[in-house]
């Protein structure tokens, strides 16, 4: 058959029709646009209020704060409401908090006064509560995944609530973000800043923004079952939160060292712990892949690197801080205990959690979008960061080892990548790889602090 | 068949000729070649912050030993990032990956240009995704509702009429072979940039035009232009020193074994630095008040460098690195500790050293300044709840601590400034050094006033201080005092004998000549004047001097007990005698005040705290290892700032490869390439048959979706179809 030189006519395009068209303004409700305007409004009196102590980069940060949010907001529409709840706790926050004014700014001894102040709004009270809040969602999460299927295939109680709960703890978690924003403005001049500049707020952030990750993969895959493994890491960083809290008192704010004092701060950040979540919650959905993959084996042997690798996850908090941790050795005693029953109840409900869990597939598509999203942005992230060293440290890279790491998890990550999308390497690998990748970023991320000595020590234990 | 015309078949025919040049292309062009490299860049760079960098090579050779430290430097661990075989790697990645572009970029574009539409319709059930269907319209008709399908859904697309029917051929996200090329592209732009200003310009040039490295000190002016770089060099970073007051326009390079001078086209003049500090001591602050003063053109510019704010001028950018002492001058007052001669000055400046002599001894020391801290934050708050059981659990009250706001300051904690502290080494004549730290100014520590007196054995020690209590006038003086009168036989006597006058009964005279003896032996020890006799081999020696022999203080007095007094009897034996040392103590310095012309010390509470620590710190002054003591009495503070100057060429190439990275990945992970066919066929008059199907370079769920919507709304017929005009 032959096609002999035939007319080639160019089909109509219609601009329209491209990406650009019938989506974005013409399916919004009217809470969409009540959504953008009351961020528009609250950008605008943030910026017509404070816009003297700004400076111009710090402005088009907010400025582009709006559409930021706002897109968010449209694009995942769970997210309008729990914006606009936050937005108005905080309010209230400042506002209890405003009542009362001392020597600078207003009075923070008020939230020992308060009622609302003291048990819920004040920053340490809220993340307080976020810690409360993910350790409950993870204990129902487990719960529901242990109980049995519902017939009608909807999420038992269980699941259900475990995945209010983890919302609760992102709503107070954000909460408490804001009003430790606020109160650091209290304290003195020049002493605030955004809550991201040491290793307890990092570590706020990194659970906050871990579990909306998943929140947002389990709405969109309509899957709860998961949720049990990713809120186990959220649940070991509230725990090792706990710990630096009560142990070094590492919950009050301080002020920036000049290093510190840059616009970049904002943005790099952020966008660093988009990367590390990301990471996080692809390793334990690779972790729930083998636990399916293996949910038929008997022989120990075989189920071995796994129980060892879910006892070393569990217990990485530990194999940091080696050799100091005589001074609370109960608290890791019981941490190891629990850490033991954990792994050890995973491997023996290994076919229970099989049977709820959604298929390969989806794992595996998880898997693949949370270090998408995370490669991007920790790509964002290590640019930003050499933009930002070229400004304080006079170069934009200079091998600090932070520097180095944060150069080795893109390299593991770029590698998984490509091998995933040029050589299509799919299962058991990748999912053992996305969990090796999870050890480099914890190094990356807590190891070189501790180990390493570099100009990039913010977090010390 | 005109589907074979796509280059992407035709790059597979085997080339006959060249086949080595071919191979050799082909394995570095390979995604395996580059990731080995890539891998061989991380063990590298794992290295290089395990062994830390560019320390000096004494540091290396106690760490590892001499024979692997040597080793080491052969292969270069010790700066990896720059060794030569470091460099090749990333001179083979970035061969590897131009390549690889080179070759998939003729590919890009061809299919960038193309949209297939001349695939066969048999070839369509060979897709994965794919569907077969016949919709109940004319050609035309159907025609139309794809055509309105596509374009609806953001397709662009192009049919071609054949005998037997129409094939459409649509495609979206072609952006992604672009991201391709944006991402590969970037990687060699960076690692260009990263070349290109890292030292390797440098060495080349000393390389090529005989420059060498300087190794020993000296005036800058001096330096030889073999040590010395053009101002037109390209790319450097090197470090300026400037002094308050000073100017500097010739930058200093560290190479791995020694320095380059960099000439800069500039002088940088500091007005001021400027540093300041938190309540908590925390730095707050870094900045350098400068002027620039063009070499070439006279020309003047002032300017700010601060921490995250450089200062740029033609090409050259000046960082705020670190700062330094300028050459404070210091004023100390030195005090001799052994009881002989009087308090005298010396001066200086911080960075210099000076002699140390006395006219009757042989002691010969070197005093360096070391530094001039004119701020020192410290918590003087103690551990209010040392006390308390650490086991006992309040949960209630320990939550509470955990609620409210985070800027609620602890109460465990109280930082303050205590001023000023002068810091100096006294190295003896065989060249041990020792370093002090002293503050100028007393400090409230247990209800006492001190001033604290430090001293470190070795660089790894933690500083000791020796805590010396003020005397009304906040002068060490009457604790000196004290001092000297210690080291004097006879007024140790003069003051035993008061003592004894006092504390004996009057009826007893046996007893009074009993104590003297006792009071006069105890001093002795405690002045050092007398040796307790040695331990009993086996017995063991107190913790703090272990077994080494008193040289007075309470160590003596302990050491004295415990060789001579049976066991059950030294706590009470301890406790006279102390009672004893401290009443003649006690005499002692009203003696020694009595002698410069000063009321006695009245009996209360406020000299009952003096007297304490007085005698702390005499029994631990026996222990210093300095005959003097110097304490700061005036400075003038000069700082000098440090800046790093840097000319980066490569930072523009680099810089865009970064923005290109960031395009190129989010293009290849969001923007996915489909390509869809749809053969329509008219199968009866008023009924077409569909067959469709789309391709994709990667398979993800997305696409799954996407392509069960498509088909839908494919088959799904409209109510009113479009007829085309």
């Amino acid at each position: 058959m032959t096609t002999t030189a035939t007319a080639r006519q160019a089909l109509p395009s219609t601009p329209l029709g491209r990406s650009a068209g019938p989506g974005m303004f013409s399916k919004r409700n009217a809470f969409d646009w009540v959504f953008a305007l009351l961020l528009a409004l609250g950008a605008g009196y943030a910026f017509q209020r404070y816009h003297a102590s700004m400076d111009i980069y710090e402005k088009w940060i907010l400025v582009g704060t709006v559409p930021a949010l706002v897109s968010l907001g449209w694009f995942w529409r769970t997210l309008r409401g729990l914006a606009l709840g936050v937005g108005a706790a905080t309010l209230l926050a400042i506002a209890l908090y405003s009542r009362t004014a001392d020597g600078f700014g207003a009075d923070l001894a008020q939230a020992d006064k308060i009622f609302m102040l003291k048990y819920f709004l004040s920053s340490q009270s809220a993340i307080l509560w976020m810690a409360v809040l993910f350790a409950m969602s993870t204990m129902f999460y487990w719960i529901g995944l242990f109980a049995s299927v519902r017939a009608d295939g909807r999420d038992n109680t269980g699941l259900l609530l475990g995945s209010r709960l983890a919302w609760a703890g992102v709503t107070m978690a954000l909460i408490g973000t804001l009003v430790r924003w606020f109160e650091s403005h209290q304290i003195g001049p020049d002493i605030g800043h955004i809550p991201v500049s040491n290793l307890y707020e990092v570590f706020v952030l990194f659970c906050w923004l871990t579990t909306m990750f998943y929140l947002y993969y389990e709405q969109h895959y309509k899957t709860r079952a998961l949720g049990a493994f990713v809120m186990l890491i959220v649940s070991a960083a509230v725990g090792f939160l706990v710990w630096y809290t009560v142990e070094r008192g590492a919950q009050q704010i301080q002020p920036l060292v000049p290093a510190l004092q840059s616009w970049w701060m904002k943005l790099h950040v952020p966008a660093n712990f988009i990367g590390y979540g990301t990471f996080a919650l692809a390793a334990m959905v690779a972790f729930a892949f083998l636990i399916q993959r293996q949910a038929e084996e008997t022989r120990w042997w075989k189920l071995a690197p796994l129980g060892i690798l879910g006892l070393v996850l569990c217990l990485l908090p530990i194999v940091f801080r080696a050799g100091k941790m005589t001074s609370s050795a109960s608290y890791w005693a019981v941490y190891f205990g629990v850490s033991v029953l954990i792994v050890g109840g995973i491997l023996a409900g290994r076919h229970r959690i099989a049977r709820q869990l959604p298929p390969p597939d989806v794992l595996d598509d998880v898997m693949y979008k949370s270090i998408a999203v995370g490669f991007a942005f920790f790509t964002i992230a290590t640019i930003l960061g050499a933009f930002w060293a070229a400004d304080a440290w006079g170069g934009y890279w200079s091998w600090d080892p932070k520097e180095t790491w944060a150069l080795i998890v893109w390299l593991n990550y770029a590698a998984w990548l490509h091998m995933r999308l040029m050589k299509g390497l799919r299962g058991v690998p990748s999912a053992w790889w996305a969990l090796v990748g999870l050890a480099i970023t914890t190094f990356a991320f807590l190891g070189v602090n501790m180990f390493l000595s570099g100009l990039h020590s913010y977090g010390e234990l | 068949m005109s589907i074979s015309s796509t280059p992407l078949a035709a790059a597979k025919l085997p080339q006959p000729s060249r086949p080595v040049w071919r191979d050799a292309v082909e394995l570095l062009s390979s995604m395996r070649f580059s990731i080995s490299l890539l891998s061989l860049i991380c063990i590298a760079s794992i290295i290089g912050t395990v062994i830390k960098q560019a320390e000096p090579y004494n540091n290396y050779v106690n760490q590892f030993g001499p024979f692997w430290a040597e080793v080491f430097n052969r292969v270069g661990l010790y700066t990896v990032y720059s060794v030569w075989w470091f460099l090749l790697i990333l001179g083979f990645l970035v061969v590897s990956v131009s390549l690889c572009i080179a070759r998939n970029a003729p590919k890009i574009i061809a299919e960038l240009k193309t949209y297939k539409e001349h695939v066969r319709e048999r070839s369509l059930e060979s897709f994965h995704h794919k569907v077969t269907g016949s919709l109940p319209l004319s050609a035309d008709a159907s025609l139309a509702h794809v055509s309105h399908l596509l374009s609806q859904n953001g397709w662009r697309a192009r049919a071609q009429v054949r005998d037997n029917g129409t094939m459409v051929a649509a495609r979206k996200g072609m952006a992604n072979k672009l991201g391709y090329l944006c991402a590969h592209s970037s990687i060699v732009l960076i690692c260009l940039g990263g070349l290109l200003d890292g030292d390797l310009v440098v060495r080349a040039q000393m390389a090529l035009l005989g420059k060498s490295v300087l190794q020993g000190g000296g005036l800058i002016a001096d330096v030889k232009p073999e040590h010395r770089l053009s101002e037109r060099n390209p790319t450097f970073r090197a470090n300026l020193l400037v002094t308050e007051g000073g100017r500097a326009g010739v930058a200093v390079l560290n190479m791995a074994d020694g320095v380059v001078l960099q000439d800069l086209p500039i002088e940088v003049e500091l007005k001021k630095f400027i540093v300041e500090y938190y309540d908590t001591g925390m730095p707050k602050l870094f900045a350098s008040d400068i002027v620039i003063h063009d070499r070439a053109t006279g020309e003047q510019v002032v300017t700010r460098v601060k921490v995250n704010e450089p200062a740029k001028y033609k090409g050259i950018t000046l960082y705020q690195s670190s700062f330094d002492d300028g050459g404070s001058s210091l004023e100390l007052r030195g005090l001799p500790l052994d009881g002989a001669g009087k308090p005298f000055m010396i001066s200086g400046t911080v960075g210099a050293s000076t002699s140390l002599s006395r006219a009757n001894s042989a002691d010969q020391y070197t005093l360096e300044f070391a530094g001039l801290r004119v701020i020192n934050v410290e918590n003087m708050g103690g551990n209010t709840n040392s006390g308390t059981d650490v086991r006992k659990v309040d949960l209630a009250s320990s939550l509470d601590k955990h609620l409210g706001s985070g800027g609620v300051v602890n109460t465990d904690k109280n930082l303050r400034n205590v001023g000023p502290s002068v810091s100096y080494r006294l190295r003896d004549a065989s060249g041990q050094a020792r370093e002090y730290n002293n503050y100028m100014l007393p400090m409230d520590v247990d209800g006492q006033r001190v001033i604290l007196a430090g001293v470190k054995e070795s660089l790894n020690e933690p500083m000791r201080y020796m805590r010396i209590p003020v005397d009304e006038q906040d002068a060490v003086d009457g604790w000196w005092r004290m001092l000297a009168a210690l080291r004097d036989p006879a007024q140790r006597e003069l003051a035993v004998k008061r003592y004894v006058a006092q504390a004996a009964p009057a009826d007893r005279p046996q007893m009074a000549e009993q104590l003297f003896l006792t009071a006069q032996r105890a001093l002795g020890l405690f002045a050092g004047s007398d040796k307790p006799p040695t331990r009993q081999p086996g017995q063991a020696g107190t913790a703090e001097n272990g077994d080494e022999q008193a040289r007075g203080g309470l160590p003596s007095l302990a050491q004295f007990v415990e060789s001579t007094v049976p066991e059950p009897e030294r706590a009470r034996i301890s406790e006279v005698l102390l009672r004893i040392v401290n009443g003649c103590l006690f005499e002692l310095a009203n003696l020694s005040r009595e002698q410069a012309g000063l009321a006695p010390l009245q009996p209360g509470e406020t000299t009952q705290r003096f007297m304490t620590q007085a005698v702390l710190a005499l029994s631990d002054a026996a222990y210093y290892p300095a005959p003097v003591l110097l304490q700061l009495n005036d400075f003038k503070q000069i700082q000098a700032s440090v800046f790093q100057v840097t000319r980066a060429p490569g930072k523009t190439l680099v810089y865009l490869g970064a923005v290109l990275l960031i395009i190129g990945v989010f293009t290849m992970l969001y923007i996915r390439e489909r390509r869809l066919w749809i053969w329509l066929q008219s199968e009866a008059p008023g009924s077409t048959r569909v067959q469709a199907a789309l391709s994709t370079t990667r398979r993800t769920m997305d696409i799954d979706a996407e392509f069960d919507q498509l088909k839908l709304e494919l088959m799904h017929v409209p109510q009113a179809p479009q007829e085309k005009a």
